[in-house]
């Protein structure tokens, strides 16, 4: 394996948790309320952001990484009770407007309560780089993958072992038997939205301090995560995890070898060409639908 | 069908009083120029509405084929000195084209797999503008000479004004015949019950791809206009929040109603020249406005409107 292989290996491992992460808060709530959360790309904004001003004035970074994901959450919560909640029974185009009208607001309030310009935050663990097969790679990039596949394990264990990760399951399967059996749905889609938010905030604190952030960078994030969560399939915990890494390995590579001002537009090739081929996604399972 | 026919005409007819008298109502050179604007977004809007009001199918790319026919106009007419009007039959020849090759696999796909599709396309064509910086000038955008035709040439407000309420009322002509010709019911069909509409024998993939093409063409038309208009042009016209802008326009007048897309399209065209007062404020109002009328008015303005009255809509 060449020096360049492994490095852009890593780059794409790295940018391809944060998309994961970001598909996972796609998943979490489309499962929970069918709704496409085109915001979800403000969350990982809002999350890198309002820890780079806390820690600009003087907070510890744990502590401003605490508090910009309580942020983050608060901020979903409110989406789901101001926007969707209200807008119940709405068309899948309605739902869409209004999550990207939220978009667009949360996006011109960060603008104004934050600022217009670029912003970092510190690496977790310095900038000493450490060299891997000839590659040389950030500390924070490691920071970056283990902390998603670590989160990934607490996801599995949460929805494969309590009790509260299995009701969610079953109201997302099919919400009036889990309605009968005690489950209340409502619930049910607030702490989807609210651990969507989290995923969000944490994907935007992990990879601020590899790029920096700025009020719009929700948008292009938001839409990766969304192409990662159909490539893997929507809906599909794994299959987020899968679709992050691929659209970000497809990425990386193809900025290395083809051309790095298309490496954009070669993603939305490679999802245009999925869903021609599988629009179930990669580990969806295809559905019949009823006439 | 005499009645129809009567209403249909009575309809244009009432646009195009409404289109000579806004000029003299609200005369200056720049309500002329926000109301030409608007125009040119009601043109997108009646095209993007044949699509997605009526065959149900969404787009949340079509601002890369109003980007394309702006380009197309931009780079051959200024760079290559081809005629105007050669330009802008060849940029609604390259959209066409583009939507023709993708329509057949794209449109298989429905709801949130189709908008993740046709928002890829979009934004796949505006990386391309803003990267291809030998031809487009790039994300600084590029001049655009005037539009001019057998020598005379489309200057000044009022002539632009006039250009685009004309090919407003044209398009408009021709998404209400449309609409009530058997392509038009077929498209209803295809978004009442589509399988139901395959069980007849219509040919339901054959009338996607033909509304999806007309409504690629009619963006690119307006965008061509849209480059000559106003002499500048960046890629952030053929960019997914111009798409955006196209479909709420279309969901804020009212889905499945030609004139409710151009209200649409006035509304939010307009909304912006007011908000100027907030300055800052601007994109938070804007979110908001798209947020509350989805909440409020989920049938958009016109059908509302007219199912307060008891009318049927066009």
């Amino acid at each position: 394996m060449s020096a360049t292989f492994v490095q852009f290996l890593f780059a794409g491992l790295t940018v391809g948790a944060v998309y994961a992460l970001i598909a996972l808060g796609f998943s979490l709530v489309y499962n929970a309320s069918h709704v496409i959360n085109f915001a979800q790309g403000e969350f990982v904004m809002l999350g890198g952001l309002a820890a780079a001003f806390m820690v600009a004035d003087g907070v510890p970074l744990g502590l401003a990484a605490v508090l910009a994901v309580l942020l983050a959450v608060a901020v979903a919560l409110a989406l789901y009770l101001f926007g969707i909640r209200p807008a119940h029974g709405a068309s899948v185009v309605a739902l869409i407007i209004v999550t990207i009208g939220a978009s667009i607001l949360i996006r011109g309030l960060a603008g104004i309560v934050f600022d217009r310009n670029f912003h970092s935050l510190p690496p977790i663990s310095g900038e000493e780089p450490i060299r891997i097969l000839g590659a040389v790679v950030a500390p924070q990039s490691l920071w970056v993958t283990g902390v998603t596949a670590l989160v990934a394990l607490a996801l599995w264990l949460f929805f494969s072992r309590t009790l509260w990760g299995k009701a969610m399951l079953a109201a997302a399967w099919n919400p009036l038997a889990a309605e009968l059996v005690g489950i209340d749905p409502r619930r049910v889609v607030l702490a989807s939205f609210a651990l969507a938010g989290a995923l969000g905030a944490l994907a935007g604190l992990l990879i601020t301090p590899l790029a920096p952030t700025h009020f719009q960078v929700g948008t292009m994030l938001g839409l990766k995560g969304f192409a990662a969560a159909i490539v893997g399939g929507l809906g599909s915990g794994p299959g987020a995890l899968v679709g992050g890494l691929v659209v970000g390995l497809v990425e990386s590579f193809a900025a290395g070898y083809l051309s790095s001002a298309y490496k954009d537009a070669i993603a939305f090739v490679i999802i245009l060409v999925a869903l021609v081929v599988r629009p179930q996604g990669l580990l969806g399972r295809a559905v019949a639908e009823r006439v | 069908m005499g009645r129809v026919w009567g209403s249909r005409l009575f309809a244009v007819g009432v646009l195009a009083v409404v289109l000579s008298v806004l000029p003299v109502l609200l005369p200056g050179t720049y309500t002329l120029d926000v109301l030409t604007n608007v125009g040119i977004a009601a043109i997108v809007c009646v095209g993007l509405n044949l699509l997605f009001g009526y065959a149900g199918q969404i787009s949340l790319g079509h601002a890369g084929f109003f980007g394309i026919g702006a380009y197309a106009s931009a780079i051959l007419v200024t760079d290559r000195d081809w005629p105007a009007p050669l330009a802008l039959l060849a940029g609604m020849a390259l959209s066409g084209l583009l939507a023709f090759a993708v329509a057949r696999p794209i449109l298989r796909l429905r709801g949130h797999y189709l908008a993740m599709a046709t928002l890829g396309l979009g934004i796949i064509v505006s990386i391309v503008l803003n990267q291809e910086v030998g031809l487009t000038g790039g994300p600084d955008g590029m001049p655009v000479d005037p539009f001019t035709v057998a020598g005379h040439t489309v200057e000044g407000p009022l002539a632009w004004y006039a250009v685009v309420a004309v090919s407003l009322l044209l398009v408009t002509w021709l998404s209400l015949n449309l609409i009530d010709s058997p392509v038009g019911r077929a498209l209803r069909a295809v978004h009442g019950a589509e399988i139901a509409a395959r069980t007849c024998g219509v040919d339901t993939a054959s009338y996607k791809v033909f509304v999806f093409v007309l409504s690629a063409v009619i963006a690119s038309y307006a965008g061509s206009l849209y480059a000559h208009f106003t002499g500048w042009l960046t890629p952030g016209e053929a960019g997914f929040l111009r798409s955006i802008q196209f479909v709420t326009m279309v969901v804020l007048g009212g889905m499945a109603s030609t004139f409710g897309a151009i209200a649409g399209a006035a509304l939010l065209g307009a909304l912006p020249q007011f908000l100027t007062v907030f300055h800052d404020y601007e994109h938070v109002m804007l979110g908001l406005a798209m947020m509350a009328t989805m909440i409020l008015l989920p049938r958009g303005l016109l059908p509302s409107l007219f199912a307060l009255f008891g009318r049927r809509v066009w």
